[in-house]
């Protein structure tokens, strides 16, 4: 896969739709391209964050730990971008990814990526729109488990 | 040392003065016959003074022995009766003996001197290794202050003119005095009053002159101490250079070295006009005497007190007299100057508290176990500002116990340390080991039976081999053995060695001393490495500097050896694995996509420069491999679009910006440079690129890697046509070039690659996540089942650590230095924050496995550690706690825990 198609696929991710072709060429350039066999671990929950990974093609788990061991929380599809929390707010990671099938990546690292966010702002909102929706999920899933516990003790 | 440098010449060189005195004075008479014979082949021969008529003869070489008459009234005695012989013949003759003579002047002049010559080397040898004895000797305080540029420049530099002035320190004044006096006397005899006025004005000369080149003197002085600062403050830059770099001081740097420059420019130039003016008043001196001659004498012939033969004799008697006193003068001037220095550098390395020699003695064998505590006695000592470290301590340190020290901060648990080494001395109270003073003890005995490790690590430069076996480096254990002409040249070492006051040690004997830790020899201390390598977690770091390591054949046969079987080992395991995609194998007769395309047009490794990255582009026999092929054209247009997207993606980034990191073969500022060129360049046919712009472009093509940039420029096309270029490249392969290449070969050993790459035999692909990690792990697992594994560490073990071993982290440096500490099996074992650097949560591993290394095999040291964090404290025996400079505390953990005191507090904090 050549840079173009990387750019191609890279404004399909909702994150970087608005950006600029140019400045989403340069963010594939200075990128990895990381493949993934299957069964194989992007990071595990805990490790320090050191960068995010754009799905280009192939899918994964992101796995949490919890008493009764690994529970699946989501499935990652191709343009979806993970692992951008703990590199955000320098926490460690707070799920395992997995890959449940071949998976091809960009990975974007740490420093890299934060100077994109102070060069665009557009991209700044941009995840904080996408932050926003996700606590917004969470929040609801959360209330929603309370009911359940509630009528449950009941 | 003498303080007097002439007492310290004579002391070392009386025999030697006096020899060369008698040379010279031996020399003197074929000199003078050598002046005296001119004027006889003119007289004789030339102008036929005792040749009137044309068959006339004259004896030539009659030996007689003439004795005066008032000794003996005897007839001469006739030696040797002499030949006849003509005019011609006797000008031939003579012109003969005059070579002769010229020849016997000569070489006795070459003798004197060499002899010299070799006396001052001598002597410079002996001064400079004394120096340096000296620093050896220093007590400890003293470093605080000197700095080490200065210490060096003073050894080298300084001294050095003191070897041109050795030889002449006694032979020049002696000869050329006696030269003077000759000629003064003569004058004398002629007329007294002409020559009291010769004498009068070679006094003003010998008087004046001197006292106005003190002033010379002390400029002199001046600027060798300016220019010793100097040397200090380069020394200081180059050390702290990073200081400089994070706080944007270099302006104020440039402006000390400026100030300084300013100075040492007034002063040398102070010096070179003054230097002038003597100059000027010395000429004048020495000519205005003639002057007076000519008209003082003149007035006396014209009274007729003075015959003119008188006149004419006392001038040209005169002539003898200037130029000897002028090299007296200059030669005292010498003896000044050097006496100067010498005395400078004298004071510098007269210390108060110098170490007695004695302590520091050659010891050979074995030297006996400490058995006894190392008590600490009422011990205070101070720093450098006066500063108290510690403060009345008294404590013992047994054998065989574990003692963690913890202080507070400033608490002096490291002075403690330091001090149980002779590294702080005491103010007051003493150290001692079984009733003797630590201060009057060998160092043979506290060097052998401590260890001590530090945090503040420095490392010689050398090979981490070199570095561990230091500390094992007491005396010539095993004198080499050598024959033939070895054997001349190390007995001429020896000898000339003794002459210049130098011990004679072989340093390339074996000064390992491996009895002292009780191993037979290198094998055994070479599995003792490992265990202490592997104690302190250091063996994987050496075993990967290894890996990345080119191996000499003849020193490990056994890699090479095993190579190709390894190569095969890790082809199956990859496969095995399912991750045989992680390494593309070189092929002869396929692309390696993971590779650069100069890798794969020259598919081996170059060797020397010839056909090295940088020089590629310029070898004739490849452009011309590339031009039959039509590739130059392709590379170039290739590498045109190489630039063109690099400049496109990074033309609007500040230089600073950390992308830049990412693109391997152009720096920030080439951007504009190559933005310039493509427009020069645009729509250009190939055939009017100037060659320096198409090298430029060519060499971008050579370090193209597609995965790694993905610019999508090598199509399959392109990709054959390398191939075949490759096949072209090696088969026409001029001899020049045989040995710039070694080609990739499956079936071989590449000596000039490293272990990693030969056991690849291919490149790691970069799209694959822990690629690299994954294969280091898989090669490791590889080369222990074919039991190289050792083999690499020892190659690893022959990595150069660089200038104070600045070519590992600072955290393999503490290792190191707790590995050696390990590897000397002492009795007591000292450990000063010497693994500080190394993070939190692996301290505690490296604490545990220090300490079971440390009590190997039934060994029973005593390990004390200054620990910077206290809850480390609690695998040792013993705790001790320091609070402003005493020790506050002192029992085991839990005691101490009980008593909650300070070090419950330092736990709670």
């Amino acid at each position: 896969m050549q840079l173009k198609d990387e750019v191609e696929l890279l404004r399909r991710v909702p994150l970087f739709s608005n950006v600029a072709p140019a400045k989403l060429k340069l963010l594939a350039f200075t990128s990895d391209r990381v493949n993934f066999d299957q069964g194989q671990t992007l990071f595990k929950q805990g490790d320090p964050g050191d960068a995010a990974y754009v799905v280009l093609s192939g899918s994964a788990d992101v796995l949490v730990n919890s008493q009764s061991g690994e529970i699946k929380v989501a499935t990652l599809e191709p343009n979806s971008i993970v692992g951008e929390i703990a590199i955000l707010c320098d926490v460690s990671r707070t799920a395992t990814v997995k890959a449940n099938a071949p998976l091809e990546t960009l990975r974007i690292r740490k420093d890299h990526f934060l100077r994109l966010l102070a060069e665009f702002p557009e991209m700044a909102v941009e995840i904080m729109r996408v932050l926003a929706d996700r606590l917004s999920h969470t929040t609801a899933e959360l209330s929603e488990a309370r009911s359940d516990l509630r009528r449950k003790a009941n | 040392m003498d303080k007097n440098l002439a007492k310290y010449i004579w002391r070392h060189t009386s025999r030697h003065q006096i020899w060369i005195l008698f040379i010279i004075l031996l020399s003197m008479p074929t000199y003078f016959l050598s002046l005296d014979l001119p004027k006889q082949i003119v007289n004789g021969p030339i102008q036929g003074d005792g040749f009137n008529t044309p068959d006339a003869q004259q004896v030539f070489l009659r030996l007689v022995i003439d004795l005066p008459d008032w000794l003996s009234k005897a007839e001469p005695f006739v030696l040797f009766n002499g030949f006849s012989l003509d005019r011609l013949q006797m000008l031939m003759a003579l012109s003969g003996a005059f070579l002769v003579l010229v020849i016997i002047n000569g070489l006795f002049k070459l003798y004197i001197n060499t002899f010299k010559g070799r006396l001052g080397e001598r002597m410079l040898r002996r001064l400079r290794f004394q120096l340096i004895d000296r620093v050896l000797r220093f007590p400890p305080n003293v470093f605080k202050r000197v700095k080490a540029a200065e210490v060096a420049t003073m050894v080298k530099d300084e001294v050095e003119p003191l070897g041109g002035f050795i030889g002449d320190a006694f032979v020049q004044p002696a000869f050329l005095g006696l030269q003077a006096a000759t000629a003064l006397f003569f004058i004398l005899l002629q007329n007294v009053w002409l020559g009291l006025l010769a004498a009068f004005m070679v006094g003003i000369q010998g008087v004046v002159i001197p006292k106005m080149r003190r002033r010379l003197i002390r400029l002199g002085k001046e600027r060798q101490l300016t220019a010793r600062q100097l040397a200090g403050r380069v020394g200081e830059i180059v050390d702290g250079i990073s200081s400089i770099h994070v706080h944007d001081t270099s302006n104020y740097e440039r402006a000390d070295v400026a100030d300084r420059l300013g100075r040492i420019f007034k002063i040398r130039y102070d010096l070179y006009q003054w230097k002038f003016f003597v100059k000027f008043l010395n000429n004048f001196l020495a000519q205005v005497t003639p002057f007076l001659f000519y008209a003082i004498g003149g007035y006396l012939a014209l009274r007729g007190q003075l015959d003119i033969g008188q006149l004419i004799a006392v001038i040209s008697a005169y002539k003898d007299l200037p130029s000897p006193i002028k090299d007296l003068i200059d030669w005292d001037q010498q003896r000044i100057d050097v006496q100067v220095k010498y005395a400078q550098v004298y004071e510098q390395f007269h210390v108060d508290q110098i170490i007695e020699p004695a302590i520091q003695d050659v010891t050979s064998g074995p030297v006996a176990p400490i058995k006894t505590p190392i008590s600490v006695v009422n011990f205070s000592a101070s720093d450098d500002s006066g500063a108290r470290l510690l403060e009345n301590i008294t404590l013992d340190m047994r054998p065989g116990e574990s003692v963690a020290v913890i202080g507070t901060a400033g608490g002096g648990s490291e002075a403690l340390a330091d001090t149980l080494v002779r590294l702080v001395w005491p103010e007051q109270g003493r150290v001692s080991i079984n009733g003797e003073d630590l201060l009057f003890l060998p160092e043979a005995l506290t060097g052998r039976r401590t260890a001590y490790a530090s945090g503040d690590a420095f490392l010689f430069q050398g090979t981490i081999y070199d570095n561990l076996t230091y500390v094992l480096k007491h005396y010539p254990v095993r004198e080499r053995v050598y024959e033939g002409a070895a054997l001349a040249h190390r007995d001429w070492e020896k000898a000339e060695a003794l002459n210049a006051g130098n011990p004679d040690h072989d340093l390339h004997g074996d000064w390992i001393d491996y009895a002292t830790i009780g191993v037979d020899g290198p094998d055994e201390l070479f599995t003792a490495m490992e265990q202490t390598l592997e104690a302190v977690q250091f063996s994987d770091d050496v075993f990967d500097l290894g890996l990345r390591a080119s191996v000499d054949e003849k020193v490990h046969p056994a890699i090479p050896e095993h190579i190709v079987a390894a190569r095969k080992a890790l082809r199956t395991r990859l496969e095995e694995e399912n991750l045989a995609s992680l390494v593309t194998s070189f092929d002869a007769a396929l692309y390696n996509a993971e590779a650069t395309v100069a890798e794969n047009l020259l598919f081996g490794t170059p060797m020397g420069s010839e056909l090295s990255n940088v020089n590629l582009a310029s070898n004739a026999y490849f452009r011309s491999v590339l031009a039959q092929a039509g590739l130059d054209e392709a590379l170039y247009r290739m590498g045109v679009e190489i630039a063109r997207n690099a400049v496109e993606l990074f033309r609007d980034l500040p230089p600073d910006h950390p992308f830049f990191q990412q693109l391997g073969f152009m720096t920030a500022d080439e951007i504009p440079d190559y933005q310039a060129l493509l427009q020069r360049l645009q729509d250009k046919p190939f055939a009017q690129v100037a060659e320096a712009d198409s090298k430029r472009m060519m060499k971008l093509a050579f370090s193209y890697v597609e995965p790694r940039y993905r610019f999508g420029l090598l199509d399959q096309e392109m990709m054959d046509r390398i191939v075949a270029a490759r096949a072209a490249f090696h088969d026409n392969l001029p001899e020049s070039l045989k040995g710039a290449i070694e080609p990739y070969d499956a079936e071989g050993y590449n000596k000039s690659a490293s272990i990693l790459d030969n056991v690849l035999f291919g490149r790691i692909g970069h799209r694959h996540a822990d690629a690299a990690d994954r294969i280091r792990a898989i090669v490791r697992s590889v080369l222990d089942d074919l039991d190289v594994s050792r083999d690499v560490v020892r190659v690893g073990l022959e990595f150069n650590v660089g200038v104070g071993g600045r070519r590992l982290t600072s955290v393999q440096r503490q290792k190191l230095h707790v590995a050696r500490a390990l590897l000397k099996r002492g009795d007591f074992i000292i450990l000063n924050k010497a693994l500080s650097s190394v993070e939190q949560r692996t301290q505690e591993q490296l604490v545990r496995s220090v300490l079971g290394e440390a009590a190997r095999d039934g060994r029973k040291p005593a390990v004390i550690w200054v620990l910077s964090n206290p809850n480390l404290a609690r695998l040792f025996d013993r705790v001790v706690v320091l609070d402003r400079g005493t020790a506050v505390e002192d029992g085991n953990y839990d005691q101490l825990m009980a008593r909650k005191g300070v070090f419950a507090g330092l736990l709670a904090s």
